[in-house]
């Protein structure tokens, strides 16, 4: 394997052209993925890791794209298992920075499986969620994020199934770095993306993601500034998880153990709660993934809503490897000869 | 009065009881002694897919058939000269493979109505004569080991337990084996629960002893050592074969390899194999699904590993499209495909070769995969070496069609030398490979080595050669994205093209024709190997004159193929399938090949195919 230790510790000195391909982008012009790209070119210099060692695989659709346009390496795979190929690559190169890029159909529908199971082993990958709520790539059918009851080509009178919550099923998953930021706010999304990269272990991050053509305007409510303020609720470590115009309102623990949104002017300020995304029970995190409306995404928290340290799947094999090898490599004549043989003359 | 001791030259004996009876442990443990004795041998397991089966059940017989000789055998054997039946159902399921004359040792402790009921016998076989025609031993093993084990402290269910034992005992001492082996294991297998060992060794012993003290049985047997090649010996399955294959491939290449697998019979035990030799460098990883399994060996292959997934054929249906993407990413891949009976769910624990046009054509689009079979359990060694060869060479996945038989059956296998194994050793990319007009350079991951075909393997952490690949139709030489039409034809024909290259780097296709002047050639792959030669020589021995062929590359195949195929009248092509290898041959090479077929879970009898070669020869 190369020997990447001589640039730990020196300032690369790279920058966001550096990360940029020559590929043609060939997203629709006005796609929220733009934005993404732009923003991701931007901080990657920041996490100060030469080029080659990093890796971006993508599944299938409109996001999957993304790899080709960055200059590290990349892989654009099959639908929905992004994260079974990105983990064995991360398992067995535990040097590497292993990024995966998906989307709502590619994570949710056909790559569910995988998504639950990687977020539950904890390997060490970070998983960039774009959920625009619809399927692109195929031209317009509802997605498993989709609000119930939405008319596309495929559910002419509504879908009829309801949606996911992707955080709340990533909490479920014991997933230990549940994130979720919007394309158009670029500051919160550089933000979410260093918490993430840091993150030992598996972290996912939904980004809001607006697909212009065929569900254009689906996170307006949280983009809009006249209606933001109100339907955003920014959660920050070890803060009270205070929103609205002037902080109308809030959100307090309620009665039966979850949580509820309230005027703040109604409530003792010391009632407020407290962010912790370092709580190691999931359980108020999860209550937080589901104030947002299913339908509306009204009251939808973005933010970090869990990070906590549980060792990494890879780093876990790394020592059970070690642990194998103490005793210096294995004998491959003594192997195959086993306990019992005999000599013929 | 010391006993008579008559010689045979060979030997076949099956096990049979209730899945609970411990049949596969007593002729492991059989076979282990047999082995170490210096017989040939070959084994047969035949377990059902249940765990336990309704106790007493047809469906719960679970049986193993050693076979061995004086001389170097090549199946388990078609008929049992012995068949030990531990209860009522072993005796109905095993009888009508036994031949008349031949021993039965029947357990007639259980052999009570209730019991017979379950099987449908109205009456007793034992006292209805109809066995006359056998060698019967009543014995009641169940109630003799619980006499022998008394004085111990453990439950009479426990002392039950070690009835096999008892049998095991009793075998040995018929056939002159010895009980160091069994011992040793038992001590091992017990060694925390004193009384349970010293109860089973107590069994063993009686066993033996009732055999020496009992005028039942007047004649010991002795089957003298067989003359095989020097060197020095032990006793192998093929997974366990395969496996340690694959620990030498990675050394032999000096690359870290990956397992990424979901567990199915009857391949599991690969991946519980290899799991255990992390000292080699062996990653294991049991994946969510047979997708997750495939998925993470294409990322670690991608990441400079041997990236490796072992399943069966409802796995491979599973991987198929990631299979296919390593065709287009051209990377290393080798998938173990253990064939078990199908289709769906269909006989898990029984042998089948029907996967071979899956392997074949299992994809959409042209997506051609080299395929190789071993050919006998100990063969899988030299095949996992010849997978991990091909696909790390010629950077492509490489299906490897092992089967149930070859799985579990057992046979001796002269050690190789570890320093005469071949070279895997390939180079990873490390530079560019191109050069602009304007003097400038670049890597461009597509582009070929002239003689394999095969583009550069070029890692991730390898500076100034990042790069893209992907699932969607590639530039000639950039590996850029394209659908231009002229170069989907030509991408596709190269990718074909590499693939029939790999007949270049092959060894030529042997015949077995002793007199040369044979019309009828038979020619099979995979695990038929040792019936069909079993059945030459019974053919050859009877004046016949019959050419014998086996393929261990199905594709591409070996150049002379057809010159082989051509230079007979007549070719015959036994198959555990309706027909898959016949179908190549005759699409491939024209030839009017004829097929014999059997899907009945079990491997070919000798005797079987025999007939069949010389019905085609007298009409040849």
């Amino acid at each position: 394997m190369p020997d990447t230790s001589a640039t730990v510790g020196t300032d690369l000195k790279l920058t966001a052209k550096d990360f940029k391909s020559d590929q043609e982008v060939r997203w629709c012009p006005g796609c929220g993925d733009y934005a993404i790209l732009a923003a991701m070119q931007a901080f990657l210099p920041e996490l100060n890791i030469p080029r080659e060692d990093m890796v971006f695989v993508s599944g299938i659709g409109c996001s999957s794209r993304f790899p080709y346009y960055l200059t590290t390496y990349g892989m654009h795979s099959i639908h929905g298992r992004a994260p079974t190929i990105a983990t064995g690559l991360a398992v067995s190169r535990p040097d590497l920075s292993v990024w995966v890029v998906t989307g709502d159909g590619d994570a949710l529908s056909i790559g569910g499986n995988h998504l639950i199971h990687t977020l539950r082993r904890n390997v060490n990958l970070k998983i960039l969620l774009f959920n625009n709520r619809i399927y692109g790539l195929t031209k317009g059918q509802y997605s498993p994020t989709s609000e119930l009851g939405k008319i596309t080509k495929s559910t002419p009178m509504g879908s009829l199934d309801y949606p996911f919550n992707p955080l709340s099923l990533a909490l479920g998953a014991e997933a230990t770095f549940v994130a979720r930021t919007i394309d158009s706010d670029r500051k919160h999304l550089l933000d979410v993306m260093r918490a993430a990269a840091t993150h030992e272990g598996t972290a996912l991050v939904e980004i809001y993601q607006n697909c212009n053509i065929f569900n254009d305007g689906a996170f307006d409510i949280v983009k809009n500034p006249a209606t933001k303020e109100n339907a955003l609720i920014p959660l920050v470590h070890g803060e009270p998880i205070i929103f609205g115009t002037d902080g109308s309102h809030c959100v307090i623990r309620d009665k039966q153990g979850g949580v509820e949104i309230v005027e703040t002017a109604l409530v003792d300020h010391d009632d407020i709660l407290i962010h912790n995304a370092h709580a190691e029970d999931p359980a108020t995190a999860f209550a937080l993934s589901r104030l947002s409306d299913p339908q509306t995404l009204n009251n939808s928290p973005i933010g970090v809503f869990r990070s906590v340290e549980r060792p990494s799947y890879d780093h876990l094999m790394s020592d059970q490897m070690a642990k194998a090898n103490a005793k210096g490599p294995g004998d491959l004549s003594e192997l195959i000869r086993g306990k019992d043989t005999w000599t013929v003359e | 009065m010391p006993k008579k001791t008559v010689q045979l030259d060979r030997v076949i004996i099956r096990f049979a009881g209730d899945s609970g009876d411990g049949m596969q442990l007593t002729g492991d443990q059989f076979t282990s002694s047999t082995a170490s004795f210096g017989n040939d041998l070959s084994t047969l397991p035949d377990f059902p897919a249940e765990i336990r089966a309704p106790a007493g059940t047809l469906p719960g017989v679970s049986a193993f058939q050693l076979h061995f000789a004086d001389h170097d055998i090549l199946t388990p054997g078609d008929a049992p000269n012995v068949l030990v039946a531990m209860n009522p159902a072993a005796l109905k399921a095993n009888l009508k493979d036994v031949p008349r004359g031949a021993d039965l040792i029947i357990n007639t402790d259980e052999f009570t109505s209730r019991n017979l009921t379950k099987v449908g016998y109205e009456q007793s076989p034992l006292d209805d004569n109809s066995l006359e025609s056998y060698n019967v031993h009543p014995i009641g093993l169940t109630s003799l080991t619980i006499g022998a084990l008394k004085e111990f402290d453990i439950s009479k269910k426990e002392a039950e337990r070690a009835k096999n034992m008892f049998a095991l005992g009793l075998l040995s001492w018929l056939y002159d084996r010895q009980l160091e082996g069994t011992e040793r294991f038992l001590n091992e297998k017990f060694g925390k629960k004193p009384e349970i060992l010293a109860a089973n060794l107590k069994a063993l012993h009686a066993g033996w002893n009732y055999g020496e003290t009992t005028e039942d049985f007047s004649v010991r047997y002795e089957v003298k050592p067989a003359k095989l090649n020097s060197g020095t010996y032990r006793n192998i399955s093929g997974n366990l074969a395969l496996s340690y294959g694959l620990i030498a491939a990675s050394r032999q290449s000096g690359l870290p390899m990956f397992l990424g697998s979901y567990p199915i019979t009857p391949a599991s035990d690969i991946l519980h194999e290899l799991s255990k030799h992390k000292d080699f460098g062996i990653r294991t990883y049991q994946a969510e699904d047979e997708i997750a399994g495939i998925g993470a060996a294409i990322g670690a292959s991608y990441g400079g590993a041997i990236g490796l997934t072992t399943t069966s054929g409802p796995g491979v249906a599973l991987k198929s499209e990631a299979i296919g993407l390593a065709v287009a990413l051209e990377l290393p891949l080798v998938v173990i495909d253990v064939q078990r009976g199908g289709p769906s769910t269909g006989l898990p624990t029984k042998t089948e070769q029907a996967d071979l046009l899956q392997a074949m054509f299992g994809r959409n689009g042209e997506a051609p995969v080299p395929i190789i079979a071993p050919r006998s359990p100990s063969d899988c060694f030299d095949a996992a070496l010849e997978a991990v060869r091909i696909a790390t060479k010629y950077r492509t996945p490489v299906f490897l069609l092992s089967d149930g038989y070859l799985a579990n059956g057992q046979e001796p296998w002269l050690l190789p030398n570890v320093e005469d194994l071949p070279d895997l050793h390939v180079e990873f990319a490390s530079e560019h490979n191109y050069t602009n007009e304007d003097g400038t350079t670049e890597f461009r991951p597509f582009i070929r080595d002239p003689e394999t075909l095969a583009r550069p393997w070029a890692i991730p952490g390898t500076p100034g050669l990042e790069h893209r690949i992907g699932g969607l139709e590639k530039a000639d030489g950039t590996g850029h994205i394209s659908y231009d039409p002229d170069n989907h034809d030509r991408m596709v024909r190269l990718r074909q093209a590499k693939i029939d290259g790999i007949a270049n780097s092959i060894p030529n296709l042997e015949v077995d024709d002793p007199t040369g002047d044979a019309d009828v050639l038979v020619i099979g792959w995979g695990s038929t190997y040792g019936p069909i030669g079993a059945a030459s020589r019974l053919v050859r021995k009877n004046g016949g004159k019959v050419a014998q062929a086996h393929l261990r590359h199905l594709n591409p195949f070996p150049h002379n193929t057809g010159d082989v195929l051509h230079h007979y009248k007549r070719v015959i092509v036994p198959e555990m399938n309706l027909g898959q290898l016949a179908l190549l041959l005759r699409g491939r090479f024209l030839v009017d090949a004829i097929g014999y077929n059997q899907v009945r879970g079990m491997p070919f009898k000798a005797e079987e195919l025999k007939d069949v070669i010389e019905d085609v020869i007298a009409s040849a």
